[in-house]
């Protein structure tokens, strides 16, 4: 039973090796690193979190093919993005442009950290005041204490 | 009073957002081809491989693409809608079967109706490609100039067919 589970488990792992390893020939070293760089910047869009590079998916393997196909035709790297944009859209960059519409996707990180500072900012500003005015409070206290205590000396 | 109020507010800002991101399709990617003209195709039919039909062929129609295999089963789930729309001939529909095997969707077709006008081949996906498909079914509306008007992706229901497609090729036919 044991040696049927281990058997199992070993095959699983070729399969899984199997289906990631792709051969594909290049003609430049550099046509092979354009092409690593486009397919893991682009969006897989049937498993939305993975790039082409990363899925299995049907459409992922004709659209790393297709990617491969222009590559060998000699397109370059904008055009193979200008492709595959005028057909799904922005959305299938990883890296999307700026513009008026994505603005909001690239501006809300340093908004977010005008915010963060802003209420970092008054916080500390709260808790100098408060022990300030804590520390004031102490002292007309104890001089109260002091004068009653006298007080209490006199009698 | 600030002091209750914040963790309300932030509750509330952060309820709305969730309630929209909620709400929202992850999978509905607006098309780019949406007032478009159609990526045309020459392609063979399933039913004769000789012959061929093309986008240009159907200038002057308002026509539905929609793409279907005998492998998907949402396709399967869809068709019933389909051979009802068919009836009621609003417009010309074809079918892009897409990665399919001719013989399998032949079958298919001859088992469950066939609503489509004509349904022509694209067994390697490029076709896919160029219409932006990425899951199978979708149905792109186009009208008598050849511009792609609306585009639904997963499978078509009798709620869509009667509150966006009706209506939306009533217009594109009087146009």
């Amino acid at each position: 039973m044991r040696i049927i589970f281990l058997a199992f488990f070993l095959l699983w792992g070729v399969e899984a090796i199997a289906a990631a390893v792709e051969v594909k020939n290049f003609d430049t070293p550099e046509q092979e690193r354009v092409y690593n760089s486009l397919i893991s910047e682009l969006r897989c869009l049937v498993c939305q979190n993975q790039t082409i590079a990363d899925s299995n998916a049907d459409l992922a393997k004709d659209l790393r093919a297709q990617v491969y196909k222009m590559l060998q035709q000699g397109k370059s790297r904008q055009e193979v993005v200008d492709f595959m944009t005028q057909r799904y859209g922005d959305f299938v960059l990883y890296n999307p442009p700026m513009k008026a519409k994505t603005s909001l996707l690239w501006l809300a990180p340093l908004l977010f950290l005008v915010i963060g500072l802003l209420v970092a900012w008054t916080v500390v500003r709260k808790k100098r005041l408060a022990t300030h005015s804590e520390s004031t409070h102490d002292s007309a206290q104890s001089e109260e204490i002091r004068r009653l205590l006298e007080q209490g000396d006199d009698r | 009073m600030l002091k209750f109020l914040t963790p309300l507010l932030i509750f509330a800002v952060l309820a709305i957002f969730l309630a929209i991101g909620l709400n929202l399709n992850p999978r509905e990617i607006p098309s780019p081809f949406i007032d478009k003209p159609a990526p045309p195709f020459t392609l063979q039919t399933l039913d004769d491989p000789a012959r061929t039909l093309s986008t240009a062929d159907l200038k002057g129609q308002v026509w539905l693409l929609n793409v279907w295999a005998s492998w998907c089963v949402s396709c399967r789930a869809e068709h019933p809608v389909l051979n009802r729309l068919a009836e009621q001939k609003l417009a010309v529909i074809i079918g892009l079967n897409y990665k399919d095997e001719p013989e399998d969707a032949k079958n298919w077709l001859a088992r469950l109706g066939n609503p489509y006008d004509v349904s022509v081949l694209d067994m390697e996906g490029l076709t896919g490609i160029d219409w932006g498909v990425y899951g199978v079914p979708e149905t792109f509306v186009i009208d008598k100039q050849g511009v792609v008007r609306y585009k639904h992706t997963g499978p078509v229901t009798d709620k869509d067919i009667e509150t966006t497609f009706l209506p939306l090729l009533n217009t594109l036919q009087a146009e």
